[in-house]
Protein backbone atom coordinates (compact mmCIF):
# COMPACT_ATOMS: atom_id res chain seq x y z
CA UNK A 1 0.00 0.00 0.00
CA UNK A 2 1.51 3.21 -1.46
CA UNK A 3 1.09 6.38 1.41
CA UNK A 4 1.42 9.90 0.36
CA UNK A 5 3.39 11.06 3.36
CA UNK A 6 6.86 10.14 2.38
CA UNK A 7 7.27 7.97 5.05
CA UNK A 8 7.19 4.57 2.74
CA UNK A 9 4.71 1.86 2.91
CA UNK A 10 3.27 0.46 5.81
CA UNK A 11 4.40 -3.64 7.06
CA UNK A 12 2.65 -5.24 9.51
CA UNK A 13 4.83 -6.60 12.82
CA UNK A 14 4.53 -10.19 13.72
CA UNK A 15 6.65 -11.31 16.90
CA UNK A 16 7.78 -14.94 18.28
CA UNK A 17 7.97 -14.52 22.34
CA UNK A 18 9.27 -18.22 22.13
CA UNK A 19 10.39 -20.97 19.89
CA UNK A 20 7.47 -23.21 18.90
CA UNK A 21 4.87 -20.77 20.06
CA UNK A 22 2.96 -18.62 17.43
CA UNK A 23 3.89 -15.71 15.69
CA UNK A 24 1.46 -12.94 17.59
CA UNK A 25 0.89 -9.14 16.09
CA UNK A 26 2.84 -6.77 17.90
CA UNK A 27 2.00 -3.81 15.46
CA UNK A 28 2.82 -2.16 12.29
CA UNK A 29 5.86 0.42 10.97
CA UNK A 30 6.83 1.73 8.00
CA UNK A 31 9.86 1.00 5.40
CA UNK A 32 10.19 1.37 1.89
CA UNK A 33 11.98 -2.35 1.48
CA UNK A 34 12.19 -5.81 3.34
CA UNK A 35 15.63 -4.95 5.09
CA UNK A 36 14.21 -1.91 6.08
CA UNK A 37 10.90 -3.33 7.26
CA UNK A 38 13.08 -5.80 9.41
CA UNK A 39 15.39 -3.63 10.80
CA UNK A 40 12.72 -0.83 11.67
CA UNK A 41 10.58 -4.24 13.15
CA UNK A 42 13.44 -4.88 15.00
CA UNK A 43 14.37 -1.75 16.86
CA UNK A 44 10.94 -0.49 17.33
CA UNK A 45 9.53 -4.06 18.99
CA UNK A 46 12.33 -6.26 20.30
CA UNK A 47 14.33 -3.79 22.60
CA UNK A 48 13.00 -5.48 25.62
CA UNK A 49 13.49 -9.37 24.73
CA UNK A 50 10.34 -9.71 23.73
CA UNK A 51 11.28 -12.17 20.77
CA UNK A 52 12.77 -15.20 19.24
CA UNK A 53 11.96 -14.50 15.67
CA UNK A 54 10.27 -11.21 13.73
CA UNK A 55 7.77 -11.55 10.60
CA UNK A 56 7.66 -8.77 8.83
CA UNK A 57 4.24 -8.47 6.45
CA UNK A 58 3.46 -5.69 3.72
CA UNK A 59 -0.05 -4.41 4.84
CA UNK A 60 -1.22 -5.07 1.28
CA UNK A 61 -0.45 -8.89 1.25
CA UNK A 62 -3.02 -9.16 4.31
CA UNK A 63 -6.39 -9.99 3.31
CA UNK A 64 -8.87 -8.84 6.14
CA UNK A 65 -12.23 -9.49 6.31
CA UNK A 66 -14.53 -6.56 7.06
CA UNK A 67 -16.93 -5.51 9.56
CA UNK A 68 -19.97 -6.78 7.34
CA UNK A 69 -18.90 -10.16 6.94
CA UNK A 70 -19.52 -9.93 10.77
CA UNK A 71 -23.13 -11.90 10.91
CA UNK A 72 -22.20 -14.08 8.24
CA UNK A 73 -18.86 -15.14 9.54
CA UNK A 74 -18.59 -15.02 12.95
CA UNK A 75 -22.66 -15.63 14.77
CA UNK A 76 -23.55 -18.75 13.42
CA UNK A 77 -21.20 -20.25 15.60
CA UNK A 78 -22.81 -18.45 18.81
CA UNK A 79 -25.61 -21.27 19.73
CA UNK A 80 -23.03 -24.39 18.81
CA UNK A 81 -21.27 -25.34 22.30
CA UNK A 82 -20.97 -28.45 21.40
CA UNK A 83 -18.56 -27.67 19.06
CA UNK A 84 -16.15 -26.88 22.09
CA UNK A 85 -14.81 -30.04 23.76
CA UNK A 86 -16.22 -29.39 26.94
CA UNK A 87 -18.68 -32.62 27.27
CA UNK A 88 -15.94 -34.82 27.69
CA UNK A 89 -14.87 -36.62 31.04
CA UNK A 90 -11.02 -36.55 31.47
CA UNK A 91 -9.71 -39.52 33.00
CA UNK A 92 -7.87 -38.65 36.77
CA UNK A 93 -4.44 -38.91 35.55
CA UNK A 94 -4.93 -36.24 32.88
CA UNK A 95 -3.52 -32.76 33.65
CA UNK A 96 -3.35 -29.03 32.16
CA UNK A 97 -6.00 -29.95 29.90
CA UNK B 1 55.27 3.61 30.42
CA UNK B 2 53.87 1.12 32.91
CA UNK B 3 51.11 -1.65 31.79
CA UNK B 4 48.58 -0.23 34.17
CA UNK B 5 48.91 3.72 32.18
CA UNK B 6 48.86 1.91 29.53
CA UNK B 7 45.99 -0.23 30.23
CA UNK B 8 44.21 2.72 32.04
CA UNK B 9 44.18 4.53 28.65
CA UNK B 10 43.45 1.67 26.21
CA UNK B 11 40.40 1.46 28.22
CA UNK B 12 39.73 4.84 28.05
CA UNK B 13 40.09 5.06 24.07
CA UNK B 14 37.50 2.22 24.19
CA UNK B 15 35.01 3.84 26.27
CA UNK B 16 35.36 7.49 24.94
CA UNK B 17 34.66 6.26 21.46
CA UNK B 18 31.94 4.59 22.68
CA UNK B 19 30.78 7.38 24.30
CA UNK B 20 31.20 10.20 21.81
CA UNK B 21 29.65 8.71 19.11
CA UNK B 22 26.91 7.78 21.75
CA UNK B 23 26.22 10.84 22.49
CA UNK B 24 26.20 11.95 19.12
CA UNK B 25 23.72 9.64 17.74
CA UNK B 26 21.91 10.46 21.44
CA UNK B 27 21.67 13.96 19.57
CA UNK B 28 19.16 12.53 17.27
CA UNK B 29 16.94 11.68 19.36
CA UNK B 30 13.55 13.41 18.24
CA UNK B 31 15.19 14.71 15.23
CA UNK B 32 15.01 11.63 13.15
CA UNK B 33 13.63 11.77 9.40
CA UNK B 34 10.68 8.96 10.87
CA UNK B 35 9.66 7.92 13.74
CA UNK B 36 11.30 4.58 13.15
CA UNK B 37 14.45 5.46 12.24
CA UNK B 38 14.34 7.63 14.92
CA UNK B 39 14.08 4.85 17.49
CA UNK B 40 16.66 3.13 15.88
CA UNK B 41 19.09 5.46 16.14
CA UNK B 42 18.72 5.88 19.70
CA UNK B 43 18.96 2.17 20.36
CA UNK B 44 22.69 2.48 18.84
CA UNK B 45 23.10 5.45 21.17
CA UNK B 46 21.89 3.59 24.09
CA UNK B 47 23.95 0.41 22.83
CA UNK B 48 26.90 2.81 22.59
CA UNK B 49 26.49 4.31 25.94
CA UNK B 50 26.18 1.01 27.88
CA UNK B 51 29.87 -0.24 26.18
CA UNK B 52 31.12 3.15 27.34
CA UNK B 53 30.34 2.38 30.76
CA UNK B 54 31.66 -0.83 31.32
CA UNK B 55 35.20 0.39 29.76
CA UNK B 56 34.85 3.44 31.86
CA UNK B 57 34.06 1.72 35.10
CA UNK B 58 37.06 -0.77 34.38
CA UNK B 59 39.16 2.15 33.75
CA UNK B 60 38.09 3.79 36.72
CA UNK B 61 39.16 0.72 38.53
CA UNK B 62 42.02 -0.43 37.18
CA UNK B 63 43.13 3.35 38.21
CA UNK B 64 42.40 2.77 41.72
CA UNK B 65 41.77 6.64 42.59
CA UNK B 66 38.12 5.97 43.40
CA UNK B 67 36.72 7.27 40.13
CA UNK B 68 33.91 5.75 38.88
CA UNK B 69 32.53 5.57 35.08
CA UNK B 70 30.08 8.98 35.66
CA UNK B 71 33.51 10.81 37.09
CA UNK B 72 35.11 9.58 34.00
CA UNK B 73 32.55 10.63 31.67
CA UNK B 74 31.36 13.87 33.23
CA UNK B 75 34.45 15.63 34.30
CA UNK B 76 37.59 15.16 32.31
CA UNK B 77 38.15 18.39 30.22
CA UNK B 78 38.39 18.01 26.75
CA UNK B 79 42.05 17.03 26.16
CA UNK B 80 41.35 13.82 28.42
CA UNK B 81 39.29 12.38 26.01
CA UNK B 82 40.99 9.37 23.88
CA UNK B 83 38.23 9.21 21.82
CA UNK B 84 38.57 8.92 17.62
CA UNK B 85 38.40 11.95 15.41
CA UNK B 86 35.98 9.80 13.36
CA UNK B 87 33.17 9.66 16.28
CA UNK B 88 33.04 13.40 17.41
CA UNK B 89 32.24 14.34 13.92
CA UNK B 90 29.10 16.40 13.96
CA UNK B 91 25.47 14.75 12.87
CA UNK B 92 24.95 16.87 9.66
CA UNK B 93 22.41 15.65 7.20
CA UNK B 94 20.88 11.64 7.33
CA UNK B 95 23.29 10.71 5.13
CA UNK B 96 26.46 12.08 7.01
CA UNK B 97 25.63 10.53 9.83
CA UNK B 98 24.87 7.06 7.96
CA UNK B 99 28.82 7.17 6.72
CA UNK B 100 30.45 8.06 9.79
CA UNK B 101 28.14 5.24 11.77
CA UNK B 102 29.40 3.07 8.78
CA UNK B 103 33.02 3.36 8.72
CA UNK B 104 33.34 3.36 12.75
CA UNK B 105 31.38 0.39 13.35
CA UNK B 106 32.97 -1.39 10.61
CA UNK B 107 36.00 -0.57 12.48
CA UNK B 108 34.38 -1.63 16.00
CA UNK B 109 33.31 -4.88 14.24
CA UNK B 110 36.71 -5.79 13.61
CA UNK B 111 38.63 -4.34 16.12
CA UNK B 112 36.17 -6.13 18.62
CA UNK B 113 36.33 -9.45 16.34
CA UNK B 114 40.50 -9.35 17.34
CA UNK B 115 39.68 -8.09 20.86
CA UNK B 116 38.13 -11.23 21.73
CA UNK B 117 40.77 -13.14 22.38
CA UNK B 118 42.58 -10.45 24.15
CA UNK B 119 44.38 -11.86 27.21
CA UNK B 120 42.75 -9.18 29.32
CA UNK B 121 39.26 -11.26 30.49
CA UNK B 122 37.98 -7.86 31.08
CA UNK B 123 38.53 -6.51 27.65
CA UNK B 124 37.85 -10.28 26.01
CA UNK B 125 34.45 -9.87 27.93
CA UNK B 126 33.44 -7.07 26.66
CA UNK B 127 34.88 -7.38 23.27
CA UNK B 128 32.35 -10.70 23.01
CA UNK B 129 29.77 -8.50 24.63
CA UNK B 130 29.84 -5.79 22.13
CA UNK B 131 30.60 -7.84 18.73
CA UNK B 132 26.62 -8.65 19.15
CA UNK B 133 25.67 -4.62 19.31
CA UNK B 134 28.13 -4.01 16.57
CA UNK B 135 27.04 -6.63 13.99
CA UNK B 136 23.80 -5.10 14.17
CA UNK B 137 25.26 -1.20 13.66
CA UNK B 138 27.85 -2.50 10.61
CA UNK B 139 24.40 -3.80 8.88
CA UNK B 140 22.23 -1.20 9.71
CA UNK B 141 24.13 1.53 8.72
CA UNK B 142 25.95 -0.20 5.75
CA UNK B 143 22.23 -1.39 4.54
CA UNK B 144 21.39 2.72 4.94
CA UNK B 145 24.46 3.38 2.49
CA UNK B 146 23.61 1.45 -0.15
CA UNK B 147 19.58 2.65 -0.03
CA UNK B 148 21.31 5.63 -0.29
CA UNK B 149 24.37 5.32 -2.66
CA UNK B 150 22.21 3.39 -4.88
CA UNK B 151 19.43 5.23 -4.61
CA UNK B 152 18.55 8.91 -6.45
CA UNK B 153 20.92 11.12 -7.85
CA UNK B 154 20.79 13.41 -5.57
CA UNK B 155 20.78 10.89 -2.93
CA UNK B 156 23.96 8.81 -4.36
CA UNK B 157 26.10 12.23 -4.66
CA UNK B 158 24.71 13.66 -0.89
CA UNK B 159 26.71 10.08 0.47
CA UNK B 160 29.61 10.53 -1.81
CA UNK B 161 29.87 14.16 -0.43
CA UNK B 162 29.80 12.67 2.71
CA UNK B 163 32.18 10.16 2.90
CA UNK B 164 35.03 12.29 0.89
CA UNK B 165 34.44 14.56 3.57
CA UNK B 166 34.75 12.04 6.42
CA UNK B 167 37.06 10.30 5.04
CA UNK B 168 40.56 12.31 6.23
CA UNK B 169 39.70 11.29 9.69
CA UNK B 170 40.05 7.24 9.18
CA UNK B 171 43.32 7.74 9.18
CA UNK B 172 43.45 7.95 12.40
CA UNK B 173 41.76 5.32 13.90
CA UNK B 174 44.56 3.11 12.89
CA UNK B 175 47.01 4.92 14.38
CA UNK B 176 49.17 3.53 17.29
CA UNK B 177 52.16 4.57 20.10
CA UNK B 178 53.61 3.08 22.99
CA UNK B 179 50.92 1.94 24.71
CA UNK B 180 49.50 -0.24 22.02
CA UNK B 181 53.49 -1.49 21.40
CA UNK B 182 53.60 -2.51 25.34
CA UNK B 183 49.98 -4.16 25.38
CA UNK B 184 50.33 -5.77 21.93
CA UNK B 185 53.57 -7.72 23.52
CA UNK B 186 51.42 -8.79 26.61
CA UNK B 187 48.71 -9.95 24.42
CA UNK B 188 46.14 -7.85 25.75
CA UNK B 189 46.07 -4.82 22.56
CA UNK B 190 45.67 -5.89 19.23
CA UNK B 191 48.09 -4.85 16.33
CA UNK B 192 45.73 -2.38 14.35
CA UNK B 193 47.53 -2.80 10.81
CA UNK B 194 46.27 -6.45 11.15
CA UNK B 195 42.69 -4.91 11.63
CA UNK B 196 43.28 -2.22 9.06
CA UNK B 197 42.96 -5.25 5.94
CA UNK B 198 39.88 -6.29 7.51
CA UNK B 199 38.30 -2.47 7.69
CA UNK B 200 39.49 -1.99 3.93
CA UNK B 201 37.66 -5.88 2.65
CA UNK B 202 34.63 -4.57 4.57
CA UNK B 203 34.42 -0.99 3.49
CA UNK B 204 35.19 -1.76 -0.14
CA UNK B 205 32.50 -4.62 -0.49
CA UNK B 206 29.79 -1.97 0.91
CA UNK B 207 31.06 0.37 -1.52
CA UNK B 208 30.90 -1.31 -3.96
CA UNK B 209 26.83 -2.45 -3.49
CA UNK B 210 26.50 0.96 -2.51
CA UNK B 211 28.01 2.15 -6.60
CA UNK B 212 30.19 5.00 -4.19
CA UNK B 213 33.68 5.59 -5.05
CA UNK B 214 36.70 5.17 -2.10
CA UNK B 215 38.47 8.37 -1.38
CA UNK B 216 42.10 8.47 -2.00
CA UNK B 217 43.89 8.30 1.08
CA UNK B 218 45.55 11.62 1.08
CA UNK B 219 46.27 13.84 3.82
CA UNK B 220 45.05 12.31 7.04
CA UNK B 221 43.78 14.24 10.10
CA UNK B 222 45.48 12.46 13.26
CA UNK B 223 45.31 13.38 17.15
CA UNK B 224 43.15 10.78 18.95
CA UNK B 225 46.61 9.24 21.29
CA UNK B 226 47.73 12.51 22.22
CA UNK B 227 43.49 13.59 23.42
CA UNK B 228 43.94 16.33 19.99
CA UNK B 229 40.45 16.98 18.72
CA UNK B 230 38.36 18.78 16.27
CA UNK B 231 36.50 22.04 17.22
CA UNK B 232 33.63 20.11 17.69
CA UNK B 233 34.36 18.17 21.20
CA UNK B 234 34.21 20.51 23.40
CA UNK B 235 30.43 21.95 22.41
CA UNK B 236 29.49 18.24 22.23
CA UNK B 237 31.17 17.78 25.87
CA UNK B 238 29.89 21.14 27.34
CA UNK B 239 26.12 19.67 26.42
CA UNK B 240 26.75 16.41 27.58
CA UNK B 241 28.34 17.56 30.72
CA UNK B 242 26.14 20.27 31.77
CA UNK B 243 24.34 18.80 34.61
CA UNK B 244 26.83 16.68 36.16
CA UNK B 245 29.12 20.30 36.32
CA UNK B 246 25.83 22.57 37.17
CA UNK B 247 24.43 20.53 39.68
CA UNK B 248 27.55 17.82 40.87
CA UNK B 249 25.71 16.02 43.82
CA UNK B 250 23.11 14.73 40.82
CA UNK B 251 21.87 11.12 41.84
CA UNK B 252 20.13 9.25 39.24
Amino acid sequence: MSNTDNQGDVWEVFIQSKPGLPHKHAGSIHATDKEMALQNARDTYTRRQEGTCLWVVPLNAIVSSMPEDNDSFFDPSDDKIYRHPTHYVMPDGAKHI
Amino acid sequence: MEKKDALINYCLRLGDSSLILGQRMAEWCSNGPILEEDIAMTNLALDLIGQARTMLTYAGEIEGKGRTEDDLAYKREEREYYNTLLSERPNGHFGDTVVRNFLHSAFFYHLYQALKNSSDEMIAAHAAKSIKEVTYHLRHSAEWLVRLGDGTSESHNKVQESLNNLWEFTGDLFEMNEVDELLIKEGIAVDLNSIKKDWDKTVNDVLERATLSRPEDEYMQTGRLDAMHSEYLGHLIAEMQFLQRAYPTAKW
